[in-house]
């Protein structure tokens, strides 16, 4: 097997310059690749192209590079939840193209799998349209979205091998796999790193051919955004 | 009286069909989980990738890693599956889905809805609404009939940028609930209280009153 192990988070990351795209997983702060982006927010690089599904929080994960006024641009579907970013987009600091969350989970699948682009009937006569090609298969409208690549992809995953194979644990899966197909360099980080040989082959998700490099992750904080509970009968 | 947000989750819960599977936007169509009636057995998909979602959990016991489309934490059913993003918009986009309740800011009497923007004020993005209103055969809105300004959310055609074309199916609001049909909207039941006027009055588009108007029973 190929062994991608790294040192540590700064050889992670190492490459990164201004002016690239990046791709991060995660959906809201669930499976968010906590150390890549604590890293790289102590970079001095800027005018970074930032893919990812959400925009974090103020003070927690891509909020963090917001801050810094690192991003130049935001690809992203919902960015409700972080009021640094509203204020940056309403005042043109910052650009933003937001699509709609199947279009860019399928984007970024496309762009790892070789797809170039692809008809959607997703935001067909929205403003989503504009300047696209549309077609009708079937009788129904639907409209050419391309396949999205990014320099690096940083993504998360609960176990992973020194070959690079990835499991996710729940709902952090989302965006996980899907980018880490689609980078030039992907940037696995794990909760827990095993040998080749530990991970059973047939429960893994990412296989290691997608992943260049990764890292066993530190003091994961895990920050739950909206924590709602049931009483107790 | 008009109904409160679980007065409407509860009406929406009676269109749940036997042995479907439904997606349940964020806001008011999260409490239609709250009120499945018995004898219905429906799963639940989140957009961000889990079908067999639970109830919330229990204090203590919540999972970073486990939550739903509005970043709450969840539980899973027996039987619940988990999986990426991508598949998770092939069960939308591909119409497995049987049905799709959302909010709305705007819903057209053609069945246009717009829930995404507010040009120059709020942008919060579409998230995975567009998928879902493009591809989902029953769409249900869920919202207030007018908004904060008493302005009537039920328009000749919306005002706002749109989510989908021609895609509603069915609103129910806290007055009345109301079916799209080629005619336009048309008044299918009213809240308890609430009377045939008052709907019509807080409706900017015509309404279709066809005979008697019965009350919401739940």
């Amino acid at each position: 097997m190929i062994d991608k192990r790294v040192n540590n988070i700064i050889e992670a990351v190492a490459g990164v310059k201004s002016g690239m795209t990046f791709m991060f997983g995660g959906f809201g702060l669930s499976g968010i690749p906590e150390n890549a982006i604590a890293e790289l927010s102590k970079r001095e690089i800027n005018n970074l192209t930032c893919i990812s599904n959400n925009a974090g929080v103020d003070d927690f994960g891509l909020g963090l590079l917001l801050q810094r006024k690192q991003i130049k641009k935001m690809i992203s579907s919902y960015v409700g939840e972080n009021a640094e970013f509203e204020r940056q987009m309403l005042s043109g600091e910052l650009e933003v193209e937001l699509i709609p969350q199947g279009t860019l989970a399928e984007r970024c699948r496309a762009g790892g799998a070789g797809i170039p682009a692809f008809f959607t009937p997703a935001g067909y006569g929205t403003e989503v349209q504009k300047e696209k090609e549309v077609r009708e298969f079937n009788g129904k409208k639907h409209i050419l979205e391309k396949a999205l690549t990014a320099d690096f992809s940083f993504v998360k995953a609960w176990k992973g091998d020194t070959a690079g194979n990835l499991i996710y644990k729940g709902t952090a899966r989302n965006f996980n796999p899907l980018m880490a197909m689609a980078g030039k360099i992907t940037v696995a980080e794990v909760e827990e790193l095993v040998p080749e040989g530990q991970l059973d082959p047939n429960q893994i998700h990412t296989p290691g051919i997608f992943v260049q490099r990764i890292i066993q992750g530190n003091a994961y904080e895990k920050r739950i955004e909206n924590i709602t509970i049931r009483k107790k009968e | 009286m008009a109904l409160d947000k679980n007065g409407i989750a509860k009406r929406i819960a009676l269109e749940l069909q036997n042995n479907t599977y439904v997606n349940l936007g964020i806001g008011i169509p999260t409490l239609v989980a709250n009120h499945v009636p018995k004898g219905i057995n429906v799963e639940f998909q989140s957009e961000n990738g889990v079908l067999g979602m639970g109830p919330f959990p229990f204090k203590g016991e919540e999972d970073p890693d486990l939550i739903n489309a509005g970043k709450q934490t969840i539980t899973t059913l027996p039987g619940a599956v988990l999986f990426d993003s991508a598949l998770s918009f092939s069960m939308i986009r591909g119409n497995h889905i049987q049905l799709s309740v959302l909010g709305a800011m705007e819903v057209a009497e053609n069945g246009d809805i717009a829930n995404w923007k507010i040009p120059g004020k709020m942008v919060k993005g579409m998230g995975g609404a567009m998928d879902l209103v493009a591809s989902s055969e029953n769409i249900i809105v869920a919202m207030t009939h007018t908004n904060r300004a008493g302005k009537s959310k039920l328009l000749k055609s919306c005002t706002l940028p749109i989510t989908g074309v021609s895609c509603v199916k069915k609103i129910v609001t806290d007055l009345a609930v109301i079916q799209i049909t080629e005619q336009g909207f048309k008044l299918l039941e009213r809240a308890p209280g609430v009377s045939v006027e008052e709907i019509i009055s807080a409706t900017e588009a015509d309404i279709i009153v066809s005979g008697e108007i019965p009350i919401m029973d739940f």
